[in-house]
Parts: C-alpha cells; structure tokens; sequence
C-alpha cells in the first residue's frame, strides 16, 4: 500500500485551516468595515459652486432653514433654493453683493454682470434617496422628526458634509425606536434643541392644547419621571399618534 | 475462483435450509470480483457510449449557463412570468429536481434503517443523483428572486439595511429545508465513500491519483476500530436524514398550501408531495441505473430483483398520488366552496391547461398500473417506458399544480394566461445537461456501487458460511 503521501504534506492541513482562518477573518473585517453606508457616504464633502456657509446663515444670523429650503413642510422633496432666494439679500447695493464667492449667483441673477447666463447656480447633491426608496419630507417634519436627525448639526457646518449614514438600517432604527427622535413641533429646525432645555409647564401646557386635555392631569401621570427625550417623544407619540410603518411596501413601493 | 465464481455447490444458509430467496448478487461472484468489476468501471477508459452521452450533456449544460447569464445581464423579463401567474416554469422545475432528489435519502436512509439489504446496490448512485438533482432545483429559486447578487439576503446575516428573515415564511423554511437536506446528503454519501474511495487509493497506479483519492479516504485503513467507528456514524447519520425524506417535500408543499389560493390551499399537500417525490425519485433511478447496468457489465449487483423491487415502490407510490389526486377533486367538491370548485372544474374539465391535466393522470396514475404484474416488473423495456412517463408525470404535476392555480383565481382582474418563454425552455434543457453532465462524472471517478457494501451482503460475508459449506459437504459425503 505504502503511504501517497510525502512527510511535508502533514502539516498542511494546519497551514491551510490557518491561512484561511486568517484570510477569512480580515475578508469579514474589510466587508463589514468598508461596505456599509457608514464607510461610503458620511464624509461626503464636495466643493460647491459658491462656499455657502451654514455656521453664518443657520448659525450666526439664525436663519431658519425653512427660509431656503421652504417646500420641506408641504413636499415629498425639500427643495435646494434657487438663486433668486440668495438675490433676495445679496442683490445690488445689499449684503455682499460685490464678494467675488458671489460670481455664480451675479451670473445666474445680474443682468447687468458681462458674464450673466440666467442658469441656475449648479449645486452639488449631497444627500440622495435612492429610486426605490419612497422618502417623503413633508410626513416626517409634521410629525416631529428634526433636520437634525438625518442631516446633522448643518448650522455648525462651513462646508455641509454627509453626516448620517441614511442607510436603510438607519431608517429603521428610528421607524422601530420613534420615542427617541420626536420633538416638538416648533422645534423642528431647532438644530440645537435639547430635551433637557424644555421647560416642564411650558411642554404640558403645548400637550393640552394639542390634546384638548386638562394640563395639569397630564403632568400628575408623569410627575414621578424625569422630562427626558425619551419621555417627550413617547407623549408626543400619542398626541400625534405617530406609528411609523416598518413593512416593505412603505419605502419600496 | 479464476472465472470470477466460487463453489457452485455453496450456497447461503437460507437457501440451504429451503427458504429460497432470490441472491443479492448473482452467480456466487467473489469478494475479488465485486471490488474488480467495480473498480475497472473507473480506472479503465470510460466506453464510446459515455461518450456519445457526455459531449451533449455538456452542450447542454452550457445551453443553462448561457440562458442564466441571459437572464442575469438582461432582467427577469426575459422569462414569461409575470403578473398574475408569477411562479411559471422556474418554480415547476425547482419542485421537478427537488422532488427527484427524494430517492436517494430514501433509499440510503429509511431502507438502511429498515435492514432491506437489497439498497446496496444502488445507494450510491441514488444518492448521487438526489446531489445532482438538488444542484439543478437550487439554480431555479435561486434566479427566480430576480436579482440573483442578493440572494445572500436569505440568510440571517446582520446586515446595514437592518432586516431580518420573515421566518413566518415557508420560503424562507423552504430555503432552510433545502440547505440542510442538501448538506446532510452531501456528508452521507461522502462517509459512505469513505471505505471505497481507499480501496481505490490502494489499487491506483499513478501518482496523482493515489494522492487524490488518498486525501479524500481520509487515512482510511480499513481496521477494526475504524470500521466501528464508521458504523456508527452511518447509522447515525442514516437516523437524521431519514426525517428529511419527509420534511424537505413537506416544506415545499408548505409553499402552496400556506396560501389562500384554490388549488394550493390543501391540506392534503405534505403527504401528497412525499408520495409523489419518492414516485419521481424512484422513476430517475430506474431510468438512470437501466442503462448504466448495461453499459457497465453490473447485472449481477443490479439485478433484476432489484428493477422489481423499485417497480413495486412505484406502483405503491404511484397509487398513493393516484389517491390524492382523487381526494383532491372530491375535497373541492365537498368543500361546497365556489372558488375551490372553479378551480377543480377549470382543472378538470374546461380550463387553459386540462389537457395537462389528462397527461399527468395517464402518466402517473394509469401508466405504473402495469407494475401490477410480474412479467411488467421484469421487462427492462417496459420498466423503462413506464419510468421515463413517470418522469414526465411528475413534471406535469407540478405544471398542473402551479400556473393552473395562480391563472384564474377570485377577481377577473388578475386572470392571465401564462406561456413560458424560449430562455425558460432553454433553462429546464439545460438543467437536464448539467444533471447527467454531473452523474456521467459521477460515473467516471467514483465508484458507482457501495463496494464494501455489496460484499457484506455477498454469503461469503456470514462469518459460519465455510462452517455451512463443510457441514453441507459432509452430508453429501455421508449420503
């Protein structure tokens, strides 16, 4: 019979178990690491036709964002302003009109410029729902859900970056933990706003309104707990009777 | 012992006690002539008539990946399912395979379990061919979810989309049915491989094949201990396949009878589908193993008790469709349900496809009737026949089944009817080319029959069979 095999082959089955082990570990790593939304699109950073800057506008002059992006609250799609909507401060004679950051928008919007074209300034997309993905603004900045939770502190932004992974894991995360992201309605664009700051009378006061309960029985039933996120989002569930859908067909439609 | 038999005059103790029974392995071959006989199959040259089978197999085979890579950089379009009838032809030809793939654990399993000695003659190539039958099934599903790359999505992986299986599903049970099947059938024909694939190890001439079959005998040496390790672990092995045999044909059937449509919804489908995967399985064997047995010298393991033996399985199997088929048609009636009675009549009598209908009644009910008689049972070409109508049967069945169903069910709004396309033609083609592409490879590596199986059902195997052959010996002397 003899042995088929040569001596050097006995440890083969050790080299290869290791190898693969090895091989198998750091594929694992690299594809849980660098597949995910969280690797392949916060960071997102492009160069913008002009260097709008959101610290200034939505920080330091406390612009609301509703002033640009004003079809958020009645439209599937939050719109980026056209350059009239600039014009309205920058126009001739008013903030900065001469700054030489402004030459796309004279080009799109002064007749008078040499180099006025009448196109529209050519912003570059950051955030993007992909086609088979149903994402509706208007239905969750009425409900209570901040531009904070899916864009980030975009008043603390010079350049406006990716700052949420908007993986489909991350939709769900909030559509299967509502409590934890509701605010207020007036808070809304409130980037700042913190559950802590609200104050106890004033919320329960927004509550009964809103519900047509007594105030006062409201906040007998939470006067042992602490006004925390969590709490005000789970009241403001039912005031609103907020019931995400988490079936397929709510997305992809 | 020269020409390959032994003492005419040794019989087995049974027959020479008067109960006659018919011998597993005919003409008192030797221990040295079924290791031979068998061996040679795959250490000589493969006759032209492998050949001539082999080159349009592969053809054939490629005809399947040509229609998949089709199918994948064109769309799903390129099939002819679609609203209302979405299951088509993929879905037919996955239960068909699946279905086939039922032989094989029956007979390597439940008859090893049950001590019927006659499976060893064939257990290694049903098993083989329940392995290639569930490779073709699994392509079907597979390239039905449309966009084959996320297939993956079957599994529960945490993924960055954060879902999860519908484990209320029976697709997904389906999916799970089907991997465990396959996997167990996988290690149960590779251990009973085990003892084999060293006897061809040690009679191999070259190196490469010395060190080919050498790796996969796993060290095999044949002693005592070995073999009772090995015992054990088949028997065992032989205990957790055998609830598959009736699982993985019950899950597929869980497909259709979880649902509300008429003509699915029934719950007569498990055994129904059991009975009916056995029936097709058996009828692959038989179609497979009477040429093979020929072409390859093995009549005297593959006997013609054997062929009788899976005849008689047929008919039993065959009669147990054929009853379902019945009760089905008068549960339908009984029911006094509207949409369950339109379904049997548009099934039965007046609707697009009844005349498949007709074709799977005559194929699987009428046809094996024949086995009813013996000369039937022990005419290769009549056995033949009836095993390729019987396979034709089966397919007709799930074609009945399925479109039939799903084409005309409750809102005239989603009655349609379905044709499939040439790529899905092409496709069911191409499996079959993949299939005996596989099994004639098969054939040309691996040993087609149990060795050390067959030979401890030879009678030389009974440890008393020279105590019997002297005792006879002395009666005649002393008469």
């Amino acid at each position: 019979m003899g042995n088929p095999f040569p001596r050097w082959t006995n440890w083969l089955p050790v080299q290869i178990v290791i190898c693969l082990g090895a091989l198998g570990t750091v594929v694992t790593a690299w594809v849980w690491y660098t597949w995910t939304p969280k690797y392949t699109r916060v960071g997102y950073q492009p160069n913008q036709p002009i260097p709008f800057d959101h610290t200034i506008h939505a920080g330091q002059v406390g612009m609301d964002c509703r002033y640009c992006h004003s079809f958020v609250e009645n439209s599937a799609h939050s719109n980026v302003p056209n350059a009239q909507v600039c014009w309205n401060c920058h126009g001739p004679g008013k903030v900065k009109s001469d700054s030489p950051k402004l030459e796309p928008l004279r080009q799109a919007m002064d007749t008078s410029n040499s180099n006025y074209t009448g196109a529209p300034i050519r912003w570059v997309q950051i955030h993007e729902t992909p086609d088979y993905a149903y994402f509706n603004h208007s239905a969750h900045v009425n409900r209570g859900v901040s531009c904070v939770e899916c864009h980030g502190k975009v008043n603390e932004m010079p350049v406006v970056y990716h700052a949420k992974p908007l993986s489909m894991g991350f939709c769900l995360d909030c559509h299967r933990n509502v409590e934890s992201h509701l605010r207020p309605l007036d808070e809304i664009t409130n980037l700042d706003w913190e559950a802590h700051d609200l104050d106890k009378d004033q919320f329960y006061a927004y509550l009964a309104e809103k519900t047509g309960k007594p105030a006062d029985d409201l906040k007998e039933a939470d006067k042992n707990k602490e006004l925390n996120a969590r709490l005000v989002g789970a009241r403001l569930k039912e005031m609103m009777n907020v019931n995400p859908p988490q079936d397929c067909a709510a997305c992809h439609r | 012992m020269a020409n390959g038999t032994t003492d005419q005059a040794a019989a087995h103790p049974s027959e020479a006690e008067g109960v006659a029974r018919e011998p597993l392995v005919l003409n008192n071959r030797s221990f040295s002539w079924v290791t031979n006989q068998i061996c040679s199959i795959v250490e000589n040259r493969q006759p032209l008539g492998w050949w001539f089978l082999f080159i349009p197999s592969v053809l054939l085979a490629g005809c399947l990946g040509f229609t998949l890579v089709y199918l994948v950089s064109t769309g799903v379009g390129v099939w002819g399912n679609n609203q209302p009838v979405a299951w088509g032809w993929a879905i037919v030809n996955f239960v068909f395979w699946i279905g086939i793939g039922h032989a094989g654990t029956l007979i390597s399993a439940i008859l090893f379990l049950t001590r019927q000695r006659w499976r060893t003659s064939v257990n290694r190539a049903s098993e083989a061919m329940t392995l290639f039958a569930v490779v073709c099934a699994g392509i079907f599903p597979g390239f039905h979810v449309g966009r084959f790359w996320m297939v993956w999505f079957l599994a529960p992986v945490p993924n960055a989309n954060a879902i999860w299986q519908n484990f209320k599903s029976p697709l997904l049970w389906d999916v799970f049915a089907v991997s465990t099947y396959f996997t167990v059938s996988v290690i149960f024909w590779y251990i009973g491989l085990i003892p084999d694939l060293a006897t061809l190890r040690d009679r191999a001439r070259t190196k490469i094949r010395k060190m080919a079959y050498g790796f996969f005998a796993l060290g095999w040496r044949g002693g005592n201990r070995q073999w009772q390790h090995y015992e054990m672990g088949y028997l065992l092995l032989a205990a957790l396949s055998t609830p598959l045999v009736l699982s993985v044909h019950s899950v597929v059937s869980f497909d259709f009878a979880t649902s509300i449509v008429p003509g699915w919804h029934t719950t007569i489908f498990p055994p129904y589908f059991v009975a009916g995967a056995i029936f097709g399985g058996f009828a692959m064997v038989l179609t497979l193993m009477i040429p093979c047995r020929r072409i390859y010298g093995l009549q005297d393991m593959i006997t013609m008790k054997h062929i009788d033996n899976m005849a008689k399985i047929i008919l039993l199997t065959g009669s147990i469709v054929g009853y379902a088929y019945i009760m089905e048609l008068f549960i339908s009636y009984y029911s006094a349900s509207k949409y369950e009675t339109d379904a049997f009549h548009l099934r039965i009598l007046s609707g697009p496809y009844t005349p498949y209908y007709y074709c799977m009644f005559f194929c699987n009910v009428i046809s094996p009737q024949i086995f009813w008689f013996e000369k039937a049972r022990k005419n290769l070409v009549v056995v033949f026949i009836v095993a390729n109508f019987v396979n034709a049967g089966m397919w007709f069945e799930r074609f009945v089944i399925i479109p039939t169903s799903i084409s005309i069910d409750f809102l005239p709004g989603q009655w349609g009817i379905y044709h499939p396309s040439w790529v899905e033609m092409l496709m069911f083609a191409g499996t079959f080319g993949l299939f005996l592409s596989l099994f004639l490879l098969f054939l040309r590596f691996l040993p087609v029959i149990a060795i050390a199986e067959v030979k401890g059902v030879l009678p030389q195997a009974d440890p008393h069979y020279h105590d019997w052959k002297k005792l006879k010996e002395g009666r005649r002397a002393g008469a």
